[in-house]
């Protein structure tokens, strides 16, 4: 063999051994075991105390409110939700005891009225919905209900309502001109009532020949705006009329 | 089958007159019998510890961007269960307010991070559309902050999941700049690199992350993104998913449905 290589293989032997060695002593423990990182590192991260118990953890000890929750409208609402954290209220239940949100402030976080909120979300505005009555004297949070089918158009419609009370058609009910189905009042946005489609719709009182008193204006449905429906000049829950 | 022993015990027998009450005896022993193997079986299988095999694993979460309600209680659990610092400006998940005038200008905020819910309301008036976003680490396939660090501090785990090891970060923020999703701060009190870990100690224990957990309208669902039987499965099934800044090529775990252009 010849020196040379001689010389090169021995200088090739330190340098790896070196290099074993110093990666020996550099490389941290753990390194590389499940990749390109301290396996150790992902054993402290699984370390971690947990803080939530988990919805499952409340039956064991509360079978009755859980079982009245998971049938009511706040079943996705979980336990820890309101009641916070419980991990450390399962272990010893006495010495942690849970508190829960009573006062008012509490629920407006999610039933407040927010614009941003989706459409149909169950909101109120806190300001005018029985002020400074705490939510729980009338909502049982654990089986909240809706709120009743309202009996009055008002109660939704309370903007053309207020308008309709101040015009020249406030004696006329809703349902004279909007056929409503009962269903409406249920699922008001899948249901909705109709809406008059004829300019012979506002003659049956507002014609030359329609039967009524004699208060009601008229006109000449022949030359009166022919090219037009009636409502598209004409606001019909205030209609401007001849004072 | 207990019967059929029974039966084939009593014809060796051959004692008609205690048949009766042999096999009335089989009758209230084999429920028993049944019980006691029942029992045995599920301590067997809760005391055989399988460990944890993250090979077998890769999340992701779906968040459905139209049932968003924007009451922070994501925020306030990911606060308590991972003991986040409590001041502003330090969120390992946060909820953002998007208002879109009818000039199409956008104002986005998040006041601290949503965690009290939103006390002021958008004014209605020259309104086109509002919404909230709930915002994360997107735990990305192609993560840049793992790139960028100049000490292997941060690593995506096998079952996907992008943590930071707190012994090795030297607390340089570049991967805080690298994220582009603003989903990395630099803890004060360690002055180092965190952030989202899918409640990573939840995981592995088989619970839920505290954020979906808490959800109270459902809008974050987790899961495995492999498997064709996950809630997260089923999510991005039956809905249009989009990711955030997908041309960035960061491959995001976050996949989130009836998302707005608007939303960066």
């Amino acid at each position: 063999m010849p020196q040379q290589l001689k010389r090169l293989l021995v200088l090739f032997a330190v340098l790896t051994g070196g290099i074993a060695v110093a990666r020996h002593f550099l490389l941290p423990e753990t390194f590389g075991e499940r990749g390109h990182y301290r396996a150790a590192a992902v054993t402290a991260v699984e370390k971690q105390p947990i803080r939530y118990a988990g919805r499952e953890a409340c039956a064991m000890c509360h079978p009755e409110v859980v079982a009245a929750h998971s049938k009511a409208r706040h079943e996705t609402v979980a336990c820890e939700v309101c009641h916070g954290p419980a991990a450390a209220h399962t272990e010893s239940p006495t010495e942690n005891p849970l508190a829960a949100p009573r006062k008012r402030g509490y629920c407006p976080l999610c039933h407040g009225y927010d614009p941003s909120r989706p459409t149909g979300f169950p909101q109120i505005d806190p300001v005018t919905h029985n002020p400074l009555k705490p939510c729980i004297t009338c909502h049982q949070p654990h089986q909240p209900e809706p709120p009743h089918v309202p009996e009055e158009c008002s109660a939704c419609h309370g903007e053309i309502a207020r308008t309709k009370a101040v015009s020249r058609h406030a004696l006329l009910a809703c349902t004279q001109c909007h056929k409503t189905p009962v269903q409406h009042k249920v699922t008001p946005r899948q249901v909705r009532p109709d809406k008059p489609r004829t300019r012979e719709f506002c003659g049956g009182c507002h014609a030359q020949d329609a039967r009524g008193p004699q208060e009601i204006p008229r006109v000449d449905m022949e030359t009166h705006g022919v090219r037009y429906f009636c409502w598209q000049c004409h606001y019909p829950h205030q209609p401007e009329g001849g004072g | 089958m207990e019967e059929q022993e029974c039966r084939a015990s009593e014809c060796a027998q051959k004692v008609s007159e205690g048949r009766r009450e042999f096999l009335h005896t089989c009758s209230l022993a084999a429920p028993l019998l049944l019980l006691g193997l029942r029992a045995a079986a599920v301590e067997a299988w809760a005391t055989t510890d399988a460990p944890y095999n993250p090979r077998e694993h890769s999340y992701g979460m779906g968040v459905d961007v139209s049932k968003c309600i924007g009451c922070g209680r994501c925020v306030e659990a990911c606060k308590n269960e991972n003991d986040v610092p409590r001041e502003p400006f330090y969120f390992r998940t946060w909820v953002e307010r998007y208002v879109i005038a009818t000039s199409r200008e956008t104002v986005v905020d998040s006041p601290d991070g949503g965690i009290a819910g939103f006390p002021t309301k958008p004014s209605e008036k020259g309104l086109l559309r509002t919404f909230f976003v709930p915002k994360l680490c997107n735990q990305c396939a192609n993560p840049p902050c793992v790139q960028v660090c100049p000490v292997g501090a941060t690593f995506a785990t096998e079952d996907g999941v992008v943590l930071v090891d707190q012994e090795y970060c030297i607390g340089c923020r570049y991967c805080v700049q690298a994220c582009p999703y603003g989903a990395r701060f630099l803890d004060p009190r360690t002055h180092t690199a965190d952030k989202c870990t899918f409640c990573y100690h939840r995981v592995v224990r088989g619970l839920l992350p505290a954020c979906v957990e808490v959800c109270p309208t459902g809008a974050r669902v987790f899961g495995e993104v492999q498997q064709r039987s996950s809630p997260l499965a089923r999510f991005t099934r039956f809905n249009k998913i989009l990711t955030l800044k997908p041309y960035l090529n960061t491959k995001p775990k976050v996949y989130y449905a009836n998302l707005d252009e608007e939303v960066r």
